[in-house]
């Protein structure tokens, strides 16, 4: 039989290399299903590729649609980082696009200066607070933050949907369940002419350096990774564990909140019930594709983001359903899951003994 | 308020308590069984998916009912064993297996669906399970109507509980499937094998999952919808903790949970005009985490839950 045993020292090459293995065989276990529709197999990855490189537009539609997944891959990497299991990212976005029409539809107006933070600070908030309920469930009754979180999602939606048929309804919208347009001063301004991408994109990648920092090099960082580690151990040390669960969610929250306001302010400018295909969702798999690592959640995002875009496009030109994008996606946050073991521990083959100690 | 009177005595009610009940029945003793296991199973959500798509796929292929039973409740075994491999064998994380399962559970039943059906406007429908019609029985005032006009599955869903109230406190299979959950290392010193008691009941509870997805396909509606499960599966892992791993209790609160939207429906309908009707939509999930808080305190979890076990290792 095999004898598992955990290694003495990891690797450092290996635990970066082990993401990376593991998108390619994501990539390649596609093959399978392509097959299975009967898609010409090359032609098919010909066609991903192309529509991710082959132009500037795809491009920076790819980095467009990465700019929502680095921040609800943040909102996981750092509540994961505290094993505070943060699975309502998908609520917490639209709670922040729903804040964020509140506030930028006209309530206020001032300049780009002041509305642009505001709105952020607003989807923040509310985010946040989204994500507070099942920390605080969790503190003090102990009720399971996976559920509670997971259930709100849902809760979260149907609101939406009451939402836009009420107080947030645009009276102009012929009908449709859709909000006012947010004002012009309050739109995160484009990054390229012609192109959808938006300053989101540069605020995504700020915010991933910040969270690096923190997490790395400040005593709120070493908290958070000493709660993740062992709890019991970091209350002993004096670290107030249920202080530290509820400023996580409160950041973990804002983080997903604020992807909510980028894509309602930066790419689409008002509000629908169909703004997320599931970012909250696929920002867990981003955060494990990462390591729960910040800055691994960049590349984990573009390398997500062009599966989508690519898989986009593919399916146009070649007909398969689109529905392979996450299905390439889900393979990959299983073969990281997996290829996480072999990086922690031996297998050693000892033979037939079922007298193993 | 005499609306709300008419409501508890009419049979319709308490027909459709039942009928919303049956598939979280199966889910809930699916979860309840993987996790006196020692093992959390979140793929479940993703496991309905697969259930309701592979049990109506092979029905609309011509397998009839009960072909189409047996391959859902195949595949459904088929993702646990995964489930299983992942996180008992190679001891992962139980929370990331199972939404990765989820996940890929979802993806994998959406692609097979659209790449065997590319071009459909309004879904191809089946001839699902019909309600019985026992004679003298389905005709019995009230009780007719609420117990012996449900479909095949509602009652097979019941028969389940039995059983699986039977394997769990009358056998010894059941005495080592909530020891293993409980404390592994005593069963490994009996010459039990955790491994496989855990597989078992990851693999078994996997195919009830499914046959709560099947259910929905195949019972309640006859067609597969994308989005159709809608929180069911995660429905059932809150029940399985306010039932407090028993499922005697288990369907005790698939029941409540039936009856409370079978309520909200009615209501919905009575006072739709003054209330929005989403706070209805709504009440299934809030009520969810309600039961939640209410048993959190004092739930007894099985102690081994999300502990990895290896062999030789203490």
């Amino acid at each position: 039989m095999i004898q598992i045993s955990p290694k003495e020292k990891q690797s450092g090459w290996l635990s970066a290399g082990i993401p990376v293995f593991s998108a390619l065989v994501a990539l390649l276990l596609a093959a399978i299903p392509l097959a299975f529709a009967g898609a010409p197999i090359i032609a098919a990855y010909g066609e991903m590729i192309k529509g991710v490189f082959g132009s500037l537009f795809n491009f920076t539609e790819m980095l467009t649609r990465a700019t929502p997944l680095i921040f609800t891959g943040l909102a996981a990497a750092i509540a994961f980082r505290a094993k505070l299991w943060n699975i309502g990212a998908e609520g917490q976005l639209y709670l922040g696009a729903m804040a964020a029409v509140w506030v930028g539809t006209g309530m206020f107006d001032g300049p780009p200066i002041l509305m642009i933070p505001l709105v952020i600070t607003a989807g923040a908030i509310a985010g946040g607070l989204g994500m507070l309920g099942p920390a605080l469930l969790k503190t003090r009754f102990g009720a399971d933050e996976v559920v509670t979180s997971l259930l709100l999602n849902f809760i979260i939606l149907i609101f939406l949907q009451m939402m836009l048929e009420g107080p947030l309804k645009d009276p102009m919208g012929l009908g449709w369940p859709q909000s006012e347009p947010i004002v012009d001063n309050a739109i995160l301004p484009q990054l390229i002419t012609r192109m959808r991408l938006h300053a989101g994109f540069i605020l995504a990648l700020g915010t991933a350096v910040v969270a690096y920092v923190i997490l790395a090099m400040t005593v709120w960082g070493y908290k958070i990774r000493a709660v993740g580690e062992n709890a019991a151990a970091a209350k002993h040390a004096g670290i107030a564990v249920n202080k530290t669960y509820l400023a996580v969610a409160m950041a973990s929250g804002a983080l997903a909140g604020i992807a909510g306001v980028s894509e309602v302010a930066g790419l689409k400018g008002y509000l629908t019930a169909d703004l997320s295909p599931g970012f909250g969702y696929t920002g867990i798999v981003v955060a494990m594709l990462a390591g729960l690592s910040p800055l691994g959640v960049i590349a984990a995002s573009l390398f997500v983001a062009s599966v989508f875009v690519g898989a986009d496009s593919m399916s146009r030109a070649i007909g398969v359903s689109s529905f392979i994008a996450d299905l390439i996606v889900s393979m990959s946050l299983l073969c990281v899951l997996l290829g996480g073991f072999f990086a922690r521990f031996n297998l050693r083959w000892v033979g037939k003994s079922e007298d193993v100690p | 308020m005499m609306d709300f009177l008419n409501i508890f005595l009419s049979d319709s009610f308490w027909a459709a308590s039942l009928r919303i009940a049956t598939p979280l029945i199966f889910g809930v003793l699916g979860a309840l069984l993987c996790e006196r296991s020692g093992v959390l199973n979140l793929g479940i959500e993703g496991i309905f998916v697969v259930g309701a798509m592979t049990g109506w796929m092979a029905v609309w292929m011509g397998a009839g009912l009960w072909g189409g039973i047996i391959v859902a409740a195949l595949s459904g075994a088929i993702f646990g064993l995964f489930h299983g491999i992942l996180t008992i064998i190679f001891g992962l994380s139980q929370h990331v297996s199972g939404l990765g399962i989820t996940l890929f559970g979802t993806s994998a039943a959406s692609f097979a669906y659209r790449t065997a059906l590319p071009k459909v406007s309004s879904p191809p429908r089946i001839e699902p399970f019909r309600a019985l019609d026992i004679p003298v029985l389905s005709d019995l005032p009230f009780i007719g109507p609420v117990l012996f006009q449900q479909t095949a599955m509602t009652w097979l869903a019941l028969c389940l509980v039995v059983v699986v109230w039977w394997v769990m406190e009358k056998t010894a299979l059941g005495v080592a499937i909530k020891a293993v959950g409980d404390n592994p290392d005593a069963v490994n010193a009996q010459g039990l094998s955790v491994i496989k008691l855990r597989m078992g009941s990851v693999v078994a509870g996997s195919a009830l999952m499914a046959l709560g997805g099947a259910f929905l396909t195949m019972s309640a509606f006859d067609a597969f919808f994308f989005g159709m499960v809608n929180g069911r599966g995660w429905i059932c892992i809150a029940l399985v903790i306010f039932a407090s791993w028993q499922p005697s209790k288990a369907l005790l609160g698939a029941l409540l949970f039936g009856m409370f939207d079978a309520l909200q429906v009615r209501l919905q309908t009575q006072a739709g005009a003054i209330i929005p009707g989403q706070i209805f939509l709504m009440a299934p999930y809030v009520l969810s985490i309600i039961a939640l808080i209410i048993v959190a305190r004092k739930a007894d979890y099985p102690r081994a839950l999300l502990t990895p076990w290896f062999k030789g290792q203490r």
